[in-house]
């Protein structure tokens, strides 16, 4: 029931005691407010630890090779190791179900040109699936496929910023780029969160190097991921069998760290787990402890809003007021209270961090932010507890005997 | 003295209230002060009585007591025939609402409301509209003349207007019965004759009255003199009116 004349007696209430509304409501605004900016600052955190690991996949296994540090099987020590395409096919055969995705890959400077603008970038040959593992975000065209391998085409897709560099404020995508001398036609155009280096890569089948910068079938590098359903335990062990089986492979010394190196990002994905776990935690730790500060200060306040209004009490009751026309005078002027007072927090808070944000970058924080609802939801929180917090006395003022009431001072 | 328990018959329309054997005491630390020590009094329809004693006699405490801002321990009560026994606070709500009106020595005007609005509020809990409450209200004030006062809060005014403010606010529900407790208690003399004046106006009008007081004069307007001393009625007098209208 919508009663016109309640609500007239609470903003009057509320006008007319301006400090003490102000007192109580400063209480709410302040815990909001708090919360809004731990709570942006523990996201901003997190949002600063999530980038330093891009968005790469966290399952990945890197084989690199090098040159051998003793003698093994009568081979002499200094041999060099060169990965071919029969041992990406090995890996890929012999692990079939343990590996998600597989990808080669041979790395060349070159010189670019389109027209009359020229630079250097790197050239990265590649399989199909290092899409996948890199997150490759497909800006435009496509990407290198199974048929551009099979047939060696002359096809690349480059980086947003080569595409800036190049091609100015034209499109490249069809266009044909030059490299080292030979054309190549552009089939895609890529985005990359990883930074300005990532978007300066150009991507090339990698039959397509093979055949031209050596006529070989060399792979520099063989990254993979494993399946995400392994866990870590699993992991390491799939990387373990993978390095002892290359080894044995190549005829390298199961004690040779140089000649085959695995590196597993399991261990780094542990270690990101848990510091996340942690900093989960943390904010966990500090929203609930704002949260308790601020029913604590809502209480105290109620308590002391009803004991500052008991005369008044006193006096409405003398003129025939009910316990519960009392009850709910104090408890909806708490609740109005509350409610603006928390908006007010939520907005300042709000507006510190966006303000606050570009400038926190500097020490670790980036776009601090707080979701809505969360912030709703401590709102709603603590005008429950400020209405329960004064219920009580409210209900006890309501009973009292009004002499004793008026009589308070 | 054997007090005789008062039987439904015996309930006479016009008794405005019935008092019979009342106690009441107050706990002091263990012990207990036992302030009113068994009190008889009945009040006719538009009565005029003041309620006299010394400091501490007890007279304000019978007074709240027949306002029902207080409880007794023992004894019976009977209000405009209604036995006041272990109502519910919304019951008594209903009665302080619709048949007492309340003048208090310090006025006890709610600070951050308007003379108009205080004198407003029983008609809000009487669930009056707004727009009636504020013409009654109005019209009340009126009677004081307090009508250029209307829209100053209560610091703004004299404590004689205040006074007024609060007698208009006690009129204003028009009650049956209307309790003061030392209603000029803190006003000068001039100013008390006024307020002495409104009140006698009431009870002209059919309004009774209840009133405590200090002063001999003023009981001396009023139409019977109660007297309390050691928690008893040694004294309960009817007097000739002496009219405030010549002293103001
Ligand atoms: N709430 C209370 N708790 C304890 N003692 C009280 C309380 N109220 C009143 N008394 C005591 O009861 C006695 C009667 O008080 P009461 O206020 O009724 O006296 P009174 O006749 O109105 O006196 P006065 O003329 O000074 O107003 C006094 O001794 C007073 O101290
Ligand atoms: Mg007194």
């Amino acid at each position: 029931m919508f009663d016109l004349d309640l609500w007239r007696e609470i903003f009057q209430s509320i006008n007319k005691n301006r400090v003490r509304s102000l007192l109580s409501g400063f209480t709410v605004s302040f815990a909001i407010l708090l919360f809004v900016i731990l709570f942006g600052i523990a996201n901003g955190l997190k949002n600063t630890f999530k980038e330093a690991f891009g968005n790469d996949a966290l399952n990945r296994v890197f084989v690199n090779s090098g040159r051998t540090v003793s003698a093994s099987e009568g081979l002499q020590a200094g041999r060099r190791i060169q990965f071919k395409n029969e041992d990406y096919n090995f890996i890929k055969d012999e692990f079939q179900d343990k590996v998600e995705f597989i990808t080669g890959q041979i790395n060349k400077n070159v010189n670019a040109s389109f027209r009359n603008e020229k630079n250097n970038y790197n050239v990265r040959a590649i399989h199909p699936d290092h899409q996948f593992i890199e997150n490759t975000e497909i800006k435009e065209g496509r990407f290198i496929n199974q048929n551009d391998l099979n047939n060696t085409t002359k096809v690349v897709v480059i980086g947003r910023l080569v595409e800036e560099d190049l091609f100015l404020q034209t499109k490249a995508l069809g266009k044909y780029i030059n490299l080292s001398g030979i054309p190549y036609k552009i089939v895609g155009v890529f985005a990359d969160d990883g930074g300005d280096s990532e978007e300066r890569l150009i991507y090339m089948p990698i039959t397509t190097a093979q055949r031209v910068y050596g006529n070989n079938d060399d792979i520099d590098q063989i990254t993979l991921t494993y399946n995400p359903e392994l866990n870590y335990d699993q992991a390491l062990a799939f990387s373990n069998l993978l390095t002892s089986k290359l080894k044995d492979r190549f005829s390298v010394s199961a004690t040779d760290q140089r000649a085959i190196r695995v590196h597993n990002l399991a261990t780094e994905a542990k270690r990101v787990n848990i510091f996340n776990l942690a900093l989960t935690s943390i904010i966990l730790i500090i929203g609930l402890g704002t949260l308790i500060a601020g029913v604590v200060g809502i209480s105290n306040i109620m308590i002391f809003i009803v004991k500052e209004r008991t005369k008044e009490i006193g006096i409405r009751k003398a003129l025939g007021a009910s316990p519960r026309s009392i009850v709910s005078i104090i408890l909806i002027e708490c609740i109005i209270v509350t409610t603006i007072a928390g908006y007010v927090g939520l907005l300042i808070g709000f507006g510190v961090l966006k303000l606050s944000g570009p400038g926190l970058a500097a020490y670790m924080i980036k776009d601090p932010y707080v979701s809505t609802s969360l912030v709703i939801s401590a709102t709603i929180t603590l005008i429950l507890a400020g209405a329960i917090a004064g219920y009580f006395p409210a209900k006890r003022a309501s009973n009292i005997k009004p002499i004793v009431a008026i009589r308070n001072e | 003295m054997i007090v005789k328990p008062i039987s439904y018959n015996d309930i006479n329309v016009n008794k405005m209230l019935e008092i019979r054997n009342l106690h009441k005491s107050y706990p002091i630390g263990d012990s207990s002060l036992h302030v009113l020590k068994g009190i008889n009094l009945t009040v006719e329809d538009g009565e005029m009585v003041a309620i006299m004693g010394s400091s501490g006699s007890g007279k304000s405490t019978l007074l709240n007591i027949i306002g029902m801002l207080d409880e007794a321990d023992s004894g019976e009560y009977i209000l405009d025939g209604l036995p006041i026994k272990n109502l519910t606070e919304k019951k008594a709500a209903l009665y302080r609402n619709k048949f007492l009106g309340f003048i208090f020595q310090s006025f006890n005007l709610i600070n951050y409301k308007t003379a108009l609005e205080n004198v407003a509020l029983p008609l809000y809990y009487q669930g009056m509209s707004r727009k009636e409450r504020q013409e009654l209200a109005m019209f009340h004030l009126g009677k004081v003349g307090l009508t250029e006062w209307s829209h100053h809060l209560p610091k703004e005014l004299s404590g004689g207007q205040k006074q007024r403010v609060a007698i208009a606010r006690a009129l204003a529900a028009n009650p049956k019965l209307l309790l003061a407790d030392e209603p000029t208690g803190a006003l000068d003399s001039g100013t008390s004759y006024e307020i002495m004046k409104f009140i006698q106006d009431l009870n002209d009008e059919g309004k009774t009255i209840l009133m405590v007081t200090h002063e001999e004069d003023i009981a001396n307007m009023c139409k019977r003199i109660v007297r309390l001393r050691d928690g008893v009625i040694m004294e309960d007098t009817k007097i000739t009116q002496v009219r405030a209208q010549q002293y103001v």
